[in-house]
């Protein structure tokens, strides 16, 4: 996790706000709005959310450096454009968490619906479970380790980041990837257009390391890992290819 | 959008509150789809007698004496019971073909919403919250049922338009997505056959399926080739007589969640339709797989 996340507040009573918010009692756009009204982290250290039940864009727009416990599964666009905030959901996830986010850390405990981390530019998501199709589309910068496996057209679009994948991934894995790095440790069902697996060196596995530490896994070996990347054969038009439009 | 629901009890005692369940469930999903509402309900049922599902723009003119009436056609016992626009005609199972030909003389405005041994449906323009109390769904026990709210796409909004599609008996089906090759099925199915009674994509896939079954294949098989035939985006839940079925498209953009117990498997377009069930805390969740048919059968 990013050390940001980590550092811990002083805690003071902050009167303006409950720590938890039970979503059987107020409406999500409460909450939300407590979430957007904190000025900065002081004395906001730990949140916890009770009953979500698959509510929408829970904990969406956060921009300090909160622990947010989410107690229970999430709906569409959870921790969508994070900033600097932990969330951690107990549960599963909808399509699109963490799209857009920023950075700080978004865990979800169970598996991910998808487009996991869309769009996503930095921050650290990590997927306990599975994620589903379209994980990391169009990425650029955010990091995303998933334990689980991949459904397909995952990272496509991919422009930069990385996208580390402990089981297996699914069809058209990295369609028209620009520079992203995908590091699968399981199968690959097919690659997409222009994506092609890539020789792991020394920096690769220190990255791959990395990412790793930080996301808490601590029981598979940066070697076990294959990396795919772009052959950037589409990067520049091939007047060979002109009868095909 | 479009929201869908299903559920297929294992555990008989939950039964009686199958129909509150599952109208708690496409309530839930009212804003994937303002447009309309529609649910089948499979249960009850005497061997050798059917249930058909009518309805009618205007149930006391229609309604009235038609039971009689069709009953002295056909030369058999009908009953019926009134539940707003709609009515449940009790038939004899050998006597449907015959009591639907004797209907379109008798009512011509009256529409067939479905008919089998098992299954009811009710469906009309509105809210689901307004559907089902129009149709006292909640008090309605059954053995499986699927219900959808809709937004519509590819058809007017009307109550033919309105989902679960039923064209074969005990067969129904609902949809979230479009269909974009179904006027070429439709024209080839009424080639095979196949009556339509709407301009709407979801009736040629439930068509299509209805058609595959008659030609012999089982649900299952039926759902593996509409996998190759049909074009466009779907997650369909279905209904048979025992069978409760899944499948959805090999791009799967259109969202889809299931959950089993040991007393029931349940679908929703989104985890807040199932967030309510009994037990769903220890339940196994997931997402179905795309190009993958998941089916149950009692």
């Amino acid at each position: 996790m990013h050390s940001t996340n980590l550092a811990t507040a002083p805690l003071h009573q902050a009167n303006y706000t409950p720590k938890t918010f039970d979503l059987s009692k107020i409406t999500l756009r409460e909450f939300n709005q407590a979430l957007h009204n904190v000025k900065d982290a002081a004395g906001e250290s730990n949140w916890e959310v009770l009953n979500p039940k698959g509510s929408h864009a829970v904990a969406v727009g956060a921009e300090h450096a909160i622990s947010i416990d989410v107690q229970g599964s999430v709906g569409y666009y959870c921790g969508g454009m994070n900033q600097n905030s932990t969330i951690t959901v107990h549960g599963s996830a909808g399509p699109g968490v963490g799209e857009n986010m920023m950075s700080g850390a978004i865990i979800v405990k169970g598996d991910a619906s998808q487009y996991a981390g869309a769009t996503g530019r930095g921050g650290l998501l990590v997927i306990e479970g599975n994620a589903s199709s379209r994980c990391g589309i169009s990425m650029k910068g955010i990091n995303i380790v998933v334990r689980g496996n991949i459904g397909h057209m995952s990272a496509f679009m991919a422009q930069s980041g990385n996208l580390v994948v402990l089981g297996d991934a699914g069809d058209a894995l990295g369609d028209s990837i620009y520079e992203a790095r995908l590091f699968v440790r399981g199968s690959v069902k097919s690659l997409g257009a222009d994506c092609i697996k890539k020789e792991m060196r020394p920096e690769h596995i220190a990255i791959l390391k990395d990412l790793l530490d930080r996301a808490g896994i601590t029981d598979v070996k940066p070697e076990e890992f294959s990396r795919y990347g772009s052959a950037r054969t589409l990067y520049n038009f091939n007047i060979d290819n002109a009868d095909a439009y | 959008m479009c929201g869908i629901v299903g559920l297929f009890l294992k555990d008989k005692s939950l039964e009686p509150q199958l129909g509150a369940l599952l109208s708690e469930m496409l309530v839930t999903m009212t804003d994937r789809g303002p447009d309309s509402a529609g649910i089948a309900i499979y249960g009850g049922g005497t061997k050798g007698h059917a249930k058909v599902t009518i309805q009618s723009a205007n149930p006391d003119a229609d309604f009235k004496g038609l039971d009689a009436e069709l009953g002295k056609k056909i030369g058999a016992k009908v009953s019926s019971t009134v539940k707003s626009t709609h009515a449940v005609l009790d038939v004899p199972t050998e006597k449907v073909a015959e009591a639907r030909a004797a209907l379109s003389e008798l009512r011509p405005n009256v529409r067939v919403m479905g008919a089998g041994e098992a299954i009811e449906i009710y469906k009309e323009v509105g809210l689901p919250v307004e559907v089902v109390k129009r149709f006292d769904v909640t008090k309605m026990s059954g053995s499986h049922g699927i219900g959808h709210t809709r937004m519509a796409t590819e058809s007017a909004v009307t109550t033919l338009g309105a989902h679960p599609f039923s064209t074969g008996p005990d067969q129904c089906l609902v949809h979230n997505g479009s269909l974009s090759n179904h006027n070429n099925l439709r024209r080839e199915l009424i080639r095979d056959g196949m009556r339509f009674e709407t301009e709407n994509d979801t009736e040629v896939a439930a068509a299509y399926l209805s058609s595959k079954i008659a030609h012999g294949q089982n649900l299952g098989e039926a759902l593996e080739s509409s996998l190759n035939d049909l074009d466009g985006f779907f997650t369909f839940v279905v209904g048979t007589k025992n069978g409760f079925g899944v499948v959805r498209d090999p791009i799967s953009c259109k969202p889809a969640v299931m959950a089993e117990t040991d007393q029931y498997v349940a679908f929703g377009s989104e985890y807040r339709a199932l967030a309510n069930l009994p037990g769903i805390e220890d339940a196994k969740v997931w997402e179905p797989e795309p190009s993958t048919v998941y089916f149950w059968e009692h």
